[in-house]
């Protein structure tokens, strides 16, 4: 399968699996996709989440907690595929879930269940070629970040190796809300876009309708994670379904054109 | 003898296969910290072509630091156990009590040359805390210290010590609030501040350079004790013991001694109370290689690839991987991993203190307690040299509670 966005701009919408349980999760998913979302990334809750912020750390501990393993978000996968088949699915994890899976037996498995494609949080392009090697095999999509840190030679490897899209990081830092898309985030697109053709979509503090009206003049998609994982927190399971369903077809809604934001 | 030294201390050569020890270490980390990374890797290079960045560190080690460390015969241990000859290599005389300091004076004066102002460091049981907090006092930076909240209540003494040299230091509830908790937090701010920020790691674990730069900035522990235990005895240890956390201070023993294929090396890592994952910190014994925190070793890891709890009654082991370089060691058959439980730790501290007048930290006490294991089978013609990594002096507390020391 192959990653399609079909609006402008996308959205992709990120979610801890297992927090606050994996019934919830599919109940949310399948909301969000209703609602609009192109893509999915089907985060793998990790003990050690270095690069998320206190919202993500926080879902990702209880979806630990509550005994969440690769495994059931494999199989979650499977069941949006069938009941939503032209969803984007990708599955978001620290490495270490993965490696102790096996690379192998994770593609296979992705592949099975009808997963799209794979991003990895910890790991470089130059650490990457068995990664790939074995997601090329399954014909699994691998896709990269891209930071504003990254010098111009980074992100012509990482567009090279990338595929679906490429995940902008829209500023320095870990994930969590912000309230402006950060200044950086432009001039990252901009670099990135020599190297690639690829859709771009940009994450990292993207949290409202106005934000994604001002990532649609320059990017292609808009990542959207700790904004509806802390929703998710608020809300409680019953309502979260819903919740998160009306917070995307707000997010989808046309803004007054307010983008002065930097 | 001092100028002998001198010469002895400058910078080992650039490794030769960068940031990995046959299948282990690498660098596995979010994006946004590769550029910070190779610009560490290259500012490093280039101060190990630096002649006046080797003679100033050197400088500091010998006049700062109290470098050498003596090699100590420890004559009534030995006669208490009636086998090998003990020898201790005294890095608990050290500025700050312990080893911690050899790396923070290099990793210190790199990042002044790098021109960055804000170090920020994590720490277990407070040793590298201080280290690094010195370090800023007498470069001038600022210091943040990331520590579990477990770890800052255990070595309270050492949480005091490190606001008093100007450091702050920030408590992490996380996880089991201990070393692991404060590495991930001490990361997330990297990432944040990646672009005027130092981050100063305090063991031979991480992303390369770290592992390299860290063993490197240690190996003088064995260059030292080498030269020293040639010099008493006219010979080479049978073996040389060192407690394993992270693994600086092992790898700094170890080093030199690695061609010496008669050398045992043996790393002591913390049995802790029980063999049951989340009871201690023995990742050769219940670990498997994969990811944490940038680098890929022995991990402490459930089937799922969560990353297990740990448990030492010394903060400074208790951690859920070890550095890459001695995976390498363990699989090559290179070096031995074993394990002492607390118990075993706490008397041997008592043993020292007793024969020699010499209080252990209770992370040393680890491989002091693999020595009198081994010593009474072996022969008065055998050597064991043991690194005393650090001094007791922070472990008052924990040893007053642990050996009902009150009203004695």
């Amino acid at each position: 399968m192959a990653i399609q966005f079909h609006h402008q701009p996308g959205l992709v919408v990120y979610l801890t699996i297992g927090d606050p349980d994996i019934e919830t999760s599919r109940k949310i998913a399948l909301a969000a996709i209703d609602a609009g979302a192109d893509v999915l990334e089907l985060g793998v809750p990790f003990s050690d989440p270095l690069a998320d912020g206190p919202v993500i750390q926080r879902a990702s501990e209880r979806a630990v907690r509550n005994g969440t393993r690769m495994e059931d978000v494999l199989a979650l996968a499977g069941s949006l595929r069938k009941q939503r088949p032209s969803i984007g699915l990708v599955i978001f994890s620290y490495l270490n879930p993965i490696l102790r899976m096996g690379l192998e037996s994770f593609a296979a498995a992705a592949e099975k269940s009808g997963v799209d494609a794979v991003l990895v949080t910890d790991l470089i392009a130059e650490e990457s070629e068995e990664y790939c090697a074995a997601l090329k095999k399954h014909h699994l999509q691998p896709i990269f970040l891209a930071a504003p840190t990254s010098p111009d030679s980074r992100l012509e490897r990482i567009a090279e190796l990338s595929e679906g899209f490429i995940y902008a990081i829209s500023r320095v830092g870990i994930t969590g809300t912000q309230q402006q898309v950060a200044g950086d985030a432009r001039e990252l697109v901009t670099r990135l876009r020599r190297y690639t053709k690829l859709p771009i979509a940009l994450g990292f503090g993207i949290s409202n309708a106005s934000h994604v009206a001002v990532v649609a003049e320059y990017a292609d998609a808009a990542v959207v994670g700790s904004a509806i994982v802390a929703l998710i927190e608020q809300s409680g399971a019953d309502q979260a379904p819903a919740a998160v369903g009306k917070f995307i077809a707000e997010l989808r809604a046309p803004v007054a054109s307010e983008s002065s934001v930097s | 003898m001092a100028e002998q030294n001198r010469t002895e201390l400058e910078m080992p050569p650039v490794a030769t296969v960068p940031g990995r020890f046959d299948a282990y270490g690498g660098r596995y980390v979010p994006e946004t910290l590769m550029a910070a990374l190779q610009e560490l890797e290259a500012a490093y290079a280039d101060a190990q072509r630096d002649p006046a960045f080797a003679s100033e560190l050197s400088y500091l080690l010998h006049h700062y630091a109290g470098r050498p460390t003596p090699l100590y015969y420890a004559s009534r241990l030995t006669d208490s156990m009636g086998g090998a000859k003990i020898y201790l290599k005294r890095e608990d005389l050290l500025h700050t009590g312990a080893h911690k300091i050899n790396n923070c004076l290099g990793q210190g004066l790199l990042a002044r040359r790098m021109g960055k102002r804000r170090i920020i460091a994590e720490t277990g049981a407070g040793q590298h805390g201080v280290a690094t907090a010195t370090v800023c006092a007498l470069l001038g930076m600022e210091c943040i210290v990331y520590m579990g909240q477990e770890d800052m209540r255990r070595q309270e003494l050492n949480v005091y010590r490190m606001r008093l040299l100007g450091a702050e230091v920030r408590s992490v509830t996380a996880g089991s609030a201990t070393l692991k908790d404060a590495i991930n937090e001490a990361m997330r701010d990297w990432v944040v501040n990646v672009r005027t920020t130092y981050y100063l790691l305090g063991s031979v674990l991480g992303a390369h350079p770290y592992p390299t730069m860290v063993r490197d900035f240690q190996r003088v522990i064995s260059v030292e004790a080498r030269q020293q235990i040639l010099e008493a005895e006219g010979r080479l240890p049978n073996a040389v013991l060192a407690c394993v956390g992270g693994g600086s201070n092992a790898i700094g023993a170890f080093y030199e001694f690695i061609p010496d294929k008669n050398v045992r090396l043996i790393g002591v890592e913390a049995g802790g109370r029980g063999h049951e994952l989340g009871e201690h910190a023995a990742r050769f014994q219940g670990g498997v290689p994969g990811v944490l925190q940038g680098t890929y070793s022995y991990v402490l890891q459930d089937d799922a690839g969560q990353i297990s709890n740990t448990h030492s009654v010394s903060a400074g082991l208790d951690y859920a991987s070890v550095g890459p370089e001695h995976a390498a060691l363990h699989d090559s058959g290179r070096a031995e991993y074993v394990s002492a439980s607390d118990e075993a730790a706490l008397q041997a501290t008592v043993r020292l203190a007793r024969t020699e007048g010499i209080l252990p930290a209770l992370e040393s006490a680890h491989a002091v307690a693999e020595a009198i294991r081994i010593a009474p089978a072996m022969s008065r013609n055998d050597i064991l040299l043991i690194n005393v990594s650090g001094r007791g002096d922070k472990d008052m507390g924990i040893l007053a509670r642990e050996l009902k020391l009150q009203g004695a």
